[in-house]
């Protein structure tokens, strides 16, 4: 077993057998589900609990579910609701929560970095499931098992990102995963909506789509993040639709069997057409979501192995 | 009442000179300096070696009071200021409320003589309540004895605001200091744009919004002939502007605070908030930029921009954080990283941070002169260190150094030749 975090906060901190681990736990977990083969209670007596500062439906429900599945007993706190709009600070209610003993804390908050100030200051494992445009990790690894699992591999692969980068944190915990494990990554959007100095990640960055797709294995496509936008960074958009919004035409340019993904919730004729958006001969979107759960499985499974007062591993 | 320094390493900047020597001091003011044999007088101090430099002139200094003195009071800054070889603070305006008229400028002005061992010379805000709308009574305050006016970072987006209160100081000689960064592209952003900030998924501003903003205010001061100074240029962008304007004979200089002149956007790691800095922290090549500039003098003036901030605001995600650090104790010792890496040599850097300042302000400290009041630093620039924040004087204790190895340590500090500071160690 090589994976040695004490908490899941980002990728860029992750080696890339740390990656593997929970990829290849998560295959296993991937196959069970669908099967509906019943799990090994790994988490079962443990407390999980979902802190959400920021709307979420889809990973939150995915960690609830994953968290059940393994034998946790979750519990979700509706932040937005709670005591911080009494004033409380992140640090207060993270001291509050850690008195009250939870084995995983799952969190998600609207600033870069707050997830991980909050890790500094509680006992248990805590996992990132989403802090402003930093990271989000276990969208990135789901990512990772759908492309392994339809490519058969997760090296070597031309893989097309698409969009808000600028507003995105699944965008920059993607480029970290793929970039690490060996893949070519070209980064595709409006310059407005390319962050600064992207150019010196390690990508290739484009502003047309055709000249982007070619050649690609994997087009990833983001949501236009409207919520995090604070001025007009495109025209509209039907304009934005017309340049960058994936439809058959667009995606002609890239490898015949290039798979088509979005971390969703989609806008659908805004940054993709919905046709193709449901065709289940290109589109994995409905599997990204499957796989969701199976690695949110791996990743709360491998950080209760190496809590503190977990049982010490038997080496046989 | 006589007072006579002995094999001190005299640091003068405006004679640009670093060397062994003595220095008397009669009656507050320094009476004579030489080599060789010094006269037989007094109480005499040998410093064995040591540097002895003109005390440091902060412009720039935000003591909380009135408002928050919580975070840091008179007393606590003078004492800082005194550990720190400051031997006169500028303050600013940037108080709740702020200072805007002539009581609160005189109840600042009562309270630093009654518990700060340190010079106070206060400033002003430039206008009412720092809201860019109607000019502070300019002349009311410079009777009342402020320093100069500055809404801090609050600037003055309407044109036709900031050229009447630029007119207006102009005609009676004030000092108007001015915030340089663009405030609608400086919106929100708590760091420098570029490869780093949007790896940490940071808003970022672009270096560029120093130079729009400086571009903006020298064409105010080229229309309107104020005496103009900038608080804080930080980015290579913006020194061929500046250059201009001086050549071109506009009555302007530039300061910069010292985290940006030893710190790099770098520094701010895993969003530690004591590295939150307005304006945020640059890249190295323009830390080095900026460097060079002081070196040759197009930037005139290093502060401490010490800026007081309590635990709690600091303890937030960056982007809630406050801005700011204490440098009031740290601004010597940081300034000699400058030294002992070869950038700068002494008697540039107190050319910065005394002679500049003092003669911007037009005060007669800032050198070692005969005349000069004795406002004087007693330093042993190679004495290494470990900072620990809680050791700091002032209330408030973040300090981005905290941890930091460091070489450079007060000895004494005197003002007016008064000792304010120090450990007595006199035969």
């Amino acid at each position: 077993m090589t994976f040695r975090q004490k908490h899941l906060l980002g990728i860029s901190g992750l080696h890339p057998d740390e990656i593997r681990t929970i990829l290849d736990l998560a295959d296993a977990h991937a196959d069970r589900n669908r099967a509906g083969t019943p799990h090994e209670q790994v988490l079962a007596g443990l407390t999980q609990v979902n802190m959400f500062f920021e709307n979420s439906t889809r990973t939150q429900a995915s960690f609830e579910i994953a968290g059940k599945r393994l034998g946790a007993n979750v519990m979700n706190m509706a932040m937005q609701a709670s005591s911080i709009k009494k004033g409380e600070t992140l640090i207060d209610t993270a001291l509050t929560l850690n008195a009250m003993r939870p084995d995983l804390l799952v969190v998600r908050h609207p600033h870069s970095g707050a997830v991980r100030l909050l890790a500094e200051k509680v006992n248990c494992a805590v996992l990132n499931a989403g802090d402003g445009r930093h990271e989000h990790p276990t969208q990135a690894l789901l990512d990772a098992l759908t492309i392994r699992r339809e490519k058969g591999r997760l090296h070597r692969l031309t893989i097309a990102i698409c969009g808000d980068i600028a507003h995105s944190r699944v965008a920059r915990s993607n480029i970290h995963l793929l970039g690490k494990m060996g893949n070519r990554i070209r980064l595709i959007g409006p310059p407005t909506l390319i962050p600064p100095g992207a150019a010196e990640w390690g990508v290739e960055v484009f502003d047309d789509m055709a000249e982007g797709l070619k050649g690609a294995d994997v087009v990833m496509m983001l949501r236009l993040q409207k919520e995090r936008m604070d001025g007009a960074f495109i025209p509209s958009e039907r304009e934005y639709y017309h340049r960058f919004g994936l439809d058959a035409e667009k995606l002609a340019h890239a490898k015949p069997d290039a798979i088509v993904m979005h971390p969703g919730p989609m806008n659908r004729g805004v940054e993709i057409d919905g046709t193709l958006a449901d065709d289940i001969n290109r589109s994995v979107i409905q599997e990204q979501v499957e796989m969701g759960v199976a690695v949110r499985m791996a990743a709360m499974e491998l950080l209760a192995r190496n809590r503190a007062d977990a049982p010490p591993e038997v080496w046989a | 009442m006589s007072l006579l320094f002995t094999n001190a390493r005299l640091i003068d900047p405006e004679a640009d000179t670093d060397g062994l020597g003595w220095l008397l001091v009669e009656k507050g003011r320094v009476s004579g300096t030489g080599t060789g044999t010094p006269p037989p007088k007094g109480k005499t101090i040998d410093c064995a070696g040591r540097c002895l430099a003109p005390g440091i002139v902060d412009i720039g200094v935000k003591v909380s009071e009135p408002g928050e003195r919580h975070k840091e009071s008179f007393r606590s800054a003078g004492q800082a200021a005194a550990a720190g070889g400051v031997t006169t603070m500028v303050t600013r305006p940037d108080t709740l409320p702020a200072i805007d008229n002539p009581e609160t400028l005189e109840f600042v002005t009562r309270r630093a003589r009654e518990v700060s061992p340190v010079r106070v010379l206060p400033m002003s805000a430039l206008t009412k309540g720092r809201q860019g709308r109607e000019m502070v009574e300019i002349g009311f305050m410079l009777d009342a004895g402020a320093a100069a006016f500055t809404d801090c970072d609050n600037v003055i987006t309407d044109n036709r605001v900031a050229s009447r209160c630029f007119t207006y100081a102009r005609g009676l000689g004030a000092l108007v200091i001015g915030h340089v960064q663009d405030p609608c592209l400086s919106r929100g952003a708590v760091a420098t744009s570029g490869r780093f900030a949007s790896l940490l998924g940071l808003p970022s501003v672009s270096p560029m919004a120093e130079r729009i903003g400086l571009d903006r205010d020298l064409a105010l001061v080229e229309m309107t002939g104020v005496r103009y100074h900038a608080d804080q240029i930080t980015t290579a962008r913006a020194l061929p502007r500046l250059e201009r304007a001086k050549a071109a004979g506009l009555d302007v200089s530039a300061g910069i605070g010292i985290h940006h002149l030893t710190l790099n956007e770098l520094d701010v790691g895993d969003y530690r908030t004591f590295f939150k800095l307005k304006p945020p922290l640059r890249s190295e090549g323009d830390r080095m930029a900026m460097a060079e500039a002081v070196a040759t003098g197009l930037i005139d003036v290093i502060s401490s921009m010490h800026t007081p901030q309590d635990e709690e605001s600091k303890r937030l995600p960056f982007e809630e954080a406050a801005s700011g650090a204490v440098a009031l104790e740290t601004l010597l010792p940081a300034a000699l990283r400058l030294y002992h890496a070869g950038t700068l040599s002494l008697p540039q850097l107190f050319r910065a941070m005394s002679l500049n300042p003092a003669r911007r302000l037009g005060l007669e400290t800032g050198r070692l002169s005969v005349g000069a009041p004795a406002d004087l630093v007693l330093f042993d620039p190679d004495a290494p260190f470990v900072l620990d924040r809680f050791k700091l004087r002032s209330k408030s204790k973040n300090t981005p150094f905290d941890g930091a190895r460091m070489q450079g340590k007060v000895l004494g500090t005197w003002v007016g030749g008064k000792p304010v500071f120090g450990e007595r160690k006199r035969k």
